[in-house]
């Protein structure tokens, strides 16, 4: 064999391909459900901290920017591993899946709440001062005056931040979740041809590929008015 | 509390996976001493390429930025380290994390790169090249100088990241200080060693992480 021959026979092995595809469709749609989870749950508690931050009570605005560092200080795999690995010994025990959406919603969650919390404070000072007299209620100009630009001035860097968030669902491969790449390990090990890799690294770049492209029209669409 | 205090803050434990977690941090440490400049090197690289006109180098740059900014770095590693040995080609685990971190976080730097050149006014370039300056002297000496402070914050940010995600080295058995704490806790069936390992980490971290946090207020109050 040449060796092109050789190379698509280990990466291109319609064979192999044909045989794994459907395992690699699968961890396709729970990497997208797992996606989905996060994004949720990440976006909306980060969002909601922001609000409660934006209330500036001290003691518990001590407490937000202590808990938002410490999950932007500590690498994603640390707190899924800690979560699956460690967590047992307190009696706690979730599945791979919970503990991957769990750490990485914790993740977003913490740079959500900085992005949105840099949002408020972006809102210059008039609009506040300019609702209140208008006899807004705090609540009623934070919720339809403030809140509305200052969530538009972060879209560009909360998707860019939920984008490389979310290709963290790889990581739950580690703990066993049977998502794209844990698909893919696994059929290399049952096939010893690495053509599943390859269709994995296909099916992450059709899942991310148009969503980063996106992230990049965005940036230029919405970018912050200098 | 006392259970729990048992299995994730027990001071025996730690007293005796204490060399092996050290061990760990220093591999960590060598690591990302490592993959950032050879990042940076990779971004600068691409940074520079995009400031050709050509389409035909643009158009090529473009994909590759954002092929390698679409995979996980995490597949990108195990592509390298577990597929490439099919093709003939044996790669160590340090050589797999570092070609790895180089064609991903080079895409990442390059684009903060990129956008700090783009930041940079056009004028800085025509005035160094009326003194005479060449297009490199110009480019090295009045522009990138600029362009880097305009985007330092972004800069740090993203080695903050690249630190962090030196841990998925851990995945092909890099002996860097996740992977030591997972070795640790399975001789010991204690979780101290992983938690101990989150808490260098974080003491590692967060003076970056608050660091950052200052320069983004900065940032947003001077753009008021």
């Amino acid at each position: 064999m040449s060796g092109w021959d050789k190379f698509a026979d280990s990466f291109l092995n319609a064979r192999v391909a044909a045989e794994y595809a459907p395992k690699i469709l699968d961890g396709l749609w729970l990497t997208i459900l797992l996606a989905g989870c996060i994004i949720v749950t990440g976006v909306v508690v980060g969002l909601v901290l922001a609000v409660i931050r934006a209330m500036g009570i001290r003691p518990l605005n001590w407490l937000i920017i202590f808990v938002v560092d410490l999950f932007r200080a500590l690498p994603p795999l640390v707190i899924i591993v800690l979560l699956f690995f460690g967590m047992p010994a307190a009696g706690v025990s979730m599945s791979g899946f919970v503990a991957a959406w769990l750490a990485l919603s914790l993740v977003l969650m913490a740079f959500a709440e900085e992005i949105f919390w840099a949002g408020i404070t972006a809102v210059p000072p008039g609009q506040w001062e300019a609702s209140r007299s208008l006899g807004l209620s705090f609540l009623v100009t934070f919720g339809l005056v403030v809140l509305p630009q200052a969530v538009r001035m972060v879209i560009p860097p909360l998707v860019n931040r939920t984008i490389a968030i979310t290709k963290g669902t790889a990581l739950a491969s580690v703990v066993a979740v049977p998502e794209i790449l844990g698909a893919a390990q696994a059929g290399v090990s049952f096939s010893f041809n690495p053509t599943p890799l390859t269709l994995g690294a296909v099916a992450y770049l059709a899942l991310f590929l148009p969503v980063v492209v996106l992230g990049r029209w965005i940036e230029t669409r919405f970018a912050w008015r200098r | 509390m006392d259970e729990f205090i048992d299995a994730f803050f027990n001071f025996g434990i730690l007293a005796e996976a204490w060399p092996i977690l050290l061990a760990g941090l220093g591999q960590t440490l060598l690591l990302s001493a490592v993959v950032v400049p050879l990042g940076l090197l990779g971004g600068l690289i691409l940074a520079l390429l995009s400031t050709v006109r050509t389409r035909w180098v643009r158009w090529p740059l473009m994909a590759w930025v954002d092929i390698f900014r679409s995979l996980p770095p995490l597949v990108l590693l195990i592509f390298i380290y577990a597929g490439l040995p099919f093709a003939g080609l044996e790669v160590s685990a340090f050589g797999a994390v570092a070609i790895g971190f180089f064609l991903n976080t080079g895409a990442y730097y390059g684009e903060i790169m990129r956008a700090g050149i783009a930041s940079v006014p056009a004028g800085q370039m025509e005035a160094a090249r009326s003194l005479g300056l060449s297009r490199g002297h110009a480019m090295w000496l009045v522009v990138l100088p600029q362009a880097v402070r305009n985007v330092l914050p972004d800069l740090i940010s993203n080695t903050l990241e690249v630190v962090k995600l030196t841990s998925i080295a851990a995945v092909v058995a890099l002996p860097e200080l996740l992977f030591q704490a997972r070795q640790a806790q399975s001789v010991t069936f204690n979780a101290t060693p992983i938690m101990a390992a989150a808490v260098a980490y974080f003491i590692l971290l967060w003076p970056v992480v608050r660091l950052l946090s200052t320069l983004e207020n900065k940032q947003i109050a001077r753009r008021n």
